[in-house]
């Protein structure tokens, strides 16, 4: 690749998306400039639906006019491209890359799942078991966080799992708020509890994170349609 | 590598044939410990604690979980052909598919076998428009040649390719067709091509041997179910 071209980048994405701040953060990881497009979802433009006519979804990654969708896809994307640039998304190590790719899944097909039932359930049977399954799910992550000296589930930095995982960094103790009940303590998840201001602070992630009080409105706003359309 | 290489699985799983189509691939030797039916090993379940699904790779010894991350560990890993193509968007175009396929394929096929409830008519309908949607990719990817990965096949064949047996097994018992030359001839030639190939062809399993499969795996579940207290 040669860099010295100029390269265009553009990210469509919207505010309230954590699919779209995992790439933000990872395009701050490699410290690529880019040209954000806010897109209504409830009105999505002619780009959106030509770049990801498949999913018609944000976040959509566009270099030099090539579109990249799915979030995932894009971060280990923006790794390939920019390799040798900013920091490491993935480790070196194969193994140590198939274990970064197995938790990175893990939480989009594990955790987030019992997480949201538990957001948008209203209290009783049905929300205590979303939140048993979830804090399950916590522990296993816990465990693997057994960091010792490791700042991220990357090691000095944030690395692919962190940034999967990134989100629920501000979006639990949100919904902790909205609820009035705690997931994640400090006494139960010692690990992921710190994990969770580290990560907020990192310098990737602390300039680039989404308008809380108005997230935390929309957050509101979800859980009564929720609560009322049950 | 001349570590052992072990895959915990078994042959009737289109997560562990794309598994084993890629050591193939690259030529490397490997034990493979078919799973009894119905039932998991202590070594299935101590290697994947969190999923205890099958496939596992054990290389030396270490566990490797996840098809798809398999698979890129594989081709990282082995030297000889590449799985994933070299070019940053190929990969990640082949990622986006994979991905794709996985996700539209693997719950509508089962619905069609009767693994788990469901109308299968709804199901055939949801494969068969995820497949016109590869037939498009299929087009894109390979430019004119052989495979999505071009000449030769690469990660988003391989994927694709390890439902083929599961298309004539579900289309045999739900009675409805999904890959057919009328609505997607350039997917249906690929697949004939891909099971052709020396890499595929003593792995991919027989349509009429999955449909046998099905009812003894759902004796076995049943009888699992019927035992527990």
């Amino acid at each position: 690749m040669d860099h010295q071209q100029e390269e265009k980048v553009q990210l469509f994405g919207m505010w309230a998306s954590p699919y779209v701040y995992k790439v933000k953060w990872a395009l701050s990881i490699k410290g690529m400039e880019y040209e954000y497009v806010e897109e209504d979802l409830g009105n999505k433009s002619g780009q959106l639906l030509e770049h990801n006519p498949v999913h018609k979804k944000v976040p959509v990654l566009v270099y030099n006019g090539r579109p990249v969708a799915e979030s995932d896809v894009i971060v280990q994307f923006i790794d390939d491209v920019w390799k040798g640039q900013g920091g490491r998304i993935l480790p070196e190590d194969p193994h140590e890359r198939a274990m970064a790719r197995f938790w990175a899944r893990f939480v989009p097909d594990k955790l987030s799942p019992p997480i949201w039932k538990w957001f948008t359930t209203a209290g009783g049977e049905e929300q205590e078991a979303a939140r048993e399954a979830a804090v399950e799910h916590l522990r296993v992550l816990e465990a693997e966080l057994n960091l010792g000296r490791n700042e991220f589930f990357g090691g000095d930095s944030v690395g692919l799992v962190d940034l999967s995982l990134g989100a629920l960094a501000y979006v639990i103790p949100m919904y902790e708020e909205i609820i009035g009940a705690r997931l994640i303590t400090e006494e139960m998840f010692p690990s992921l509890y710190a994990w969770m201001g580290r990560f907020l602070a990192a310098p990737p992630v602390k300039d680039h994170l989404p308008p809380m009080e108005e997230l935390k409105l929309r957050f509101r706003a979800i859980r009564e349609y929720f609560l009322k359309n049950a | 590598m001349s570590e052992p290489v072990v895959v915990v699985g078994g042959w009737a799983s289109p997560f562990v044939t794309r598994v084993c189509i890629a050591l193939k691939l690259k030529g490397v030797e490997y034990e493979f410990l078919q799973e009894a039916v119905g039932r998991k090993s202590e070594l299935l379940l101590r290697s994947n604690p969190v999923h205890k699904k099958m496939p596992v790779l054990l290389h030396g010894g270490r566990p490797v979980c996840e098809s798809l991350v398999i698979l890129q560990y594989v081709d990282e890993v082995f030297p000889g052909s590449s799985i994933l193509p070299a070019d940053p968007y190929h990969r990640a175009v082949h990622r986006f598919w994979a991905e794709y396929a996985d996700a539209k394929l693997h719950t509508a096929l089962r619905t069609m076998r009767g693994m788990v409830g469901g109308d299968k008519a709804d199901a055939a309908e949801q494969v068969s428009a995820a497949l016109r949607q590869l037939e498009d990719a299929l087009a894109e990817c390979s430019g004119g040649k052989p495979y999505f990965g071009g000449d030769d096949f690469g990660f988003l064949d391989i994927v694709v390719g390890s439902y083929i047996g599961w298309f004539g097994a579900a289309e045999k018992i739900a009675g409805l067709r999904v890959l057919d030359e009328a609505s997607t001839p350039r997917l249906a030639a690929w697949a004939a091509r891909f099971c052709a190939h020396e890499a595929v062809r003593d792995l991919m399993p027989d349509a009429d041997r999955l449909v046998e499969f099905g009812e003894v795996l759902r004796a076995a579940l049943a009888a699992n179910a019927s035992c527990r207290p």
